[in-house]
C-alpha cells in the first residue's frame, strides 16, 4: 500500500531524513517510532505530498508522491501534529468544508458528516464554534477531518500529544476501532502507544530508520535472558543475600540495587531460557529471610527503543 | 470550478464572521462618506458661484462623482492590504496550510478561490459609496455611464492590489509584515506617475505606465479603453500566477 525507497530529505547544512525504506501492506497499523526530531514528520510529510523528497521514490496505493500527487492526496487522510482547524467554523460546517476540498459533495456527504462525528463522538458539539472546543475534542476533529473521505490511508502524526490520560485512551480505542479499515501509519514518541496500537513497528532515529519488525518480535528479540527484581527483609548484611542469590542454579549475575536498614533490593538476570523465580524464593526463604518482592523485569519497548536509538547516538 | 468556490465560499464567510468585514465596511462608510460629503459641499459653493456668473459650467458627474471616485482609489489603498494580509498568512501560521496543501486540490484553485473571496469583500466594501452616490441620483440627474466605468476600473485596480496583496501574504507567516510590505507596493504602484512631472525619458514613461492611477483616469471619465482593461488584467494574472508558485515553492524551500 505505502511504499518508501531510499527517500532523503535535506536541508543545507542537515539532514532531515537520510535514506529511508520501509514498507506497509493493506490494512496494517505501523508506528513510526522516534525521538523529537527524528524526522518522523518529515517522512510523513513526504507521504503526503507536503513536500517533495530531495531522493528516493516514495508511493501510496501505487501511485509516485512526485508524478500523482493528486492521486495520493485522494487516497490520504493526514492529521497533521496541530490539527488544521479553522477557529471561526462549526465543527459540522468544518467537515463539510474539509469534505468539498476532498471532491464530496451533496447528500453523501452530508450523510458522511453525521457518520464521522458520531464515530470520533464529536455529535454531541456539531454546532459548536472550533475555538470553543476543548483540546480533546479539537483532535477528535482533526480525526474525524481526515476520515471524512474514507482514505485507504491514514496518516496520523502524533494523534494523542498534549492530551490528558483519559483524552489519550479515548484517542487510542477510536484509533483501533479505525484499524480493520484502513491502512494507518502514526507516529508517535510515546512507547506503550506503539505496543497498545500498532502491529507493526518502524524505529526512527536521526533520519535513519534503525529497526522494522513486529512489536513482538522486537521485544523477544532485545529480550535475551529474564530480569527479576527481589527484595528481601530481616537481613541487614546484603553482601550475605548477594552470596546466597548467587549461588542458586540457573543466576547469571546479580546486582544490588538498594540496601536500607534491614531490606535489601537486586536485580537478577538468569542465564538465557531459565526460569529462576521458584528457586530464588526458596532460597530467600530458607535463609530465614522474609521475600517481601519478586517480579519480572520486562524488557519494555521502551528500552528497546532506548538501546536501539542510544546505539545509534554512540555510532 | 468547484474547488475554487468551495475555497471562495469558505473565504468570504471567514471575513463575515470575524470583526474585519465589519471593521473595515464602518470605516470606509465613515471615510467615504465624509469625502462625498465635502464634495458635494464644494459643488454647492461652486454652484454659487455660477449663479453669480463666475467660473465654469456645472456638472455633477466631473464635480462630485470623479472627486468621489478618485478618493475612493485611496481610501482603498488603506483597506486593500487588511483585506489581504491574512490570506496565507494567517493559515501558515494557524498550519491549516497543510490541510489545503494535502487536499486533492490543484494549487491554482487555493489562489483563485482566496482571491475571489478577497475580491467579494472589496465590492461589499465599494457598494457602500454606491449608497452615497445614489443620493445625486434622487435630488440630481447625472450620467450614470460614467459611474459604472468607475465602478468596473476600481474592481479592476482593487484587483490589482488584491493579487499583489495575496503574493505579499503568501511569502511570509506574519500578517502584519504582509499588510506593511502591501501597503508599500500599493503606495508605490500608486504614485509611479509623478516621475512624469520631472523627467520625460524612458524610465519615466514605464514607472508611469505602471502606474495604478493612470490607468484609472478613463475609467473615471466613462471611457473604457481596451489598453487599460488589458494592463490591469495582466497585473492581476501575474500577480495570482506569482502566488501559484510561491505557493509551490513552499513545498521546495519547507
Amino acid at each position: 500500500m505505502i511504499k518508501v525507497e531510499g527517500v532523503s530529505k535535506r536541508y543545507p547544512g542537515h539532514t532531515a531524513v537520510d535514506n529511508i525504506s520501509f514498507e506497509v501492506e493493506k490494512g496494517q497499523v505501523v508506528g513510526f517510532l522516534g525521538p523529537n526530531g527524528a524526522g518522523k514528520t518529515t517522512t510523513m510529510r513526504i507521504l503526503t505530498c507536503f513536500m517533495p523528497p530531495s531522493s528516493g521514490t516514495a508511493s501510496v496505493g501505487g501511485f509516485d508522491v512526485m508524478d500523482h500527487p493528486l492521486e495520493v492526496k485522494r487516497r490520504i487522510g493526514y492529521l497533521p501534529e496541530t490539527p488544521p482547524l479553522y477557529p471561526e467554523m462549526e465543527v459540522a460546517e468544518y467537515l463539510t468544508f474539509v469534505g468539498k476540498l476532498k471532491g464530496m459533495g451533496g447528500n453523501s456527504l452530508r450523510k458522511r458528516v453525521d457518520e464521522v462525528s458520531e464515530k470520533c463522538n464529536v455529535a454531541d458539539v456539531r454546532n459548536k464554534l472550533v475555538s470553543k472546543l476543548s483540546k480533546g475534542y479539537k483532535q477528535r476533529v482533526g480525526l474525524a477531518q481526515a476520515i471524512i473521505h474514507n482514505p485507504e490511508v491514514l496518516i496520523l502524526d502524533e494523534p494523542t500529544s498534549g492530551l490528558d490520560p483519559k483524552q489519550i485512551l479515548e484517542t487510542r480505542d477510536l484509533i483501533k476501532g479505525l484499524a480493520g479499515e484502513h491502512t494507518i501509519i502514526l507516529s508517535t514518541h510515546i512507547l506503550p502507544e506503539v505496543e497498545q496500537i500498532c502491529e507493526r513497528v518502524v524505529i526512527i532515529s536521526r533520519g535513519k530508520v534503525v529497526a522494522t519488525d513486529s512489536v513482538e518480535n522486537l521485544t523477544n528479540r532485545m529480550r535475551g535472558s529474564e530480569v527479576i527484581g527481589l527484595t528481601v527483609e530481616g537481613q541487614p548484611e546484603s553482601g550475605l543475600v548477594q552470596e546466597k542469590l548467587e549461588r542458586v542454579a540457573g543466576v547469571s549475575r546479580v546486582i544490588l540495587k538498594l540496601a536500607q536498614d534491614s531490606s535489601c533490593a537486586f536485580e537478577i538476570e538468569s542465564l538465557q531460557g531459565r526460569n529462576i523465580r521458584a528457586d530464588l524464593a526458596r532460597a530467600v526463604v530458607e535463609a530465614g529471610w522474609n521475600l517481601t518482592e519478586l517480579r519480572p523485569v520486562s524488557m519494555s519497548l521502551e528500552e528497546v527503543f532506548l538501546q536501539l536509538t542510544a546505539s545509534e547516538v554512540s555510532v | 470550478m468547484n474547488n475554487i468556490i468551495t475555497i471562495w465560499q469558505k473565504e468570504v464567510k471567514s471575513y463575515f464572521v470575524s470583526p474585519i468585514a465589519y471593521a473595515l465596511l464602518t470605516i470606509y462608510a465613515v471615510v467615504s462618506g465624509f469625502f462625498s460629503y465635502v464634495a458635494v459641499g464644494y459643488f454647492l459653493d461652486r454652484s454659487i458661484g455660477a449663479q453669480a456668473g463666475r467660473g465654469g459650467p456645472m456638472d455633477v458627474n466631473e464635480w462630485v462623482i470623479r472627486p468621489v471616485m478618485m478618493n475612493v482609489g485611496v481610501i482603498s489603498l488603506f483597506l486593500i492590504p487588511m483585506i489581504t494580509m491574512r490570506l496565507f498568512a494567517e493559515e501558515k501560521r494557524s498550519g491549516t496550510i497543510e490541510l489545503l496543501i494535502t487536499s486533492p486540490i490543484r494549487d491554482y484553485e487555493i489562489v483563485l478561490g482566496k482571491w475571489l473571496g478577497a475580491l467579494t469583500m472589496y465590492a461589499c466594501i465599494l457598494s457602500l459609496t454606491l449608497v452615497n452616490l445614489s443620493v445625486l441620483f434622487l435630488f440630481g440627474s447625472p450620467d450614470w455611464r460614467p459611474v459604472a466605468t468607475s465602478f468596473l476600473g476600481m474592481l479592476l485596480q482593487g484587483g490589482c492590489l488584491l493579487s499583489i496583496g495575496c503574493f505579499i501574504s503568501n511569502t511570509t507567516k506574519n500578517q502584519i509584515l504582509a499588510g506593511a510590505a502591501t501597503f508599500g507596493v500599493s503606495l508605490l504602484m500608486w504614485t509611479f506617475d509623478w516621475f512624469t512631472g520631472f523627467k520625460a525619458d524612458a524610465w519615466a514613461k514605464v514607472l508611469a505606465y505602471l502606474s495604478l492611477t493612470s490607468h484609472f483616469e478613463p475609467f473615471s471619465k466613462g471611457v473604457i479603453d481596451s489598453k487599460d482593461v488589458i494592463f490591469y488584467v495582466s497585473v492581476i494574472v501575474l500577480g495570482l500566477f506569482l502566488t501559484t508558485r510561491s505557493l509551490e515553492s513552499l513545498r521546495w524551500r519547507a
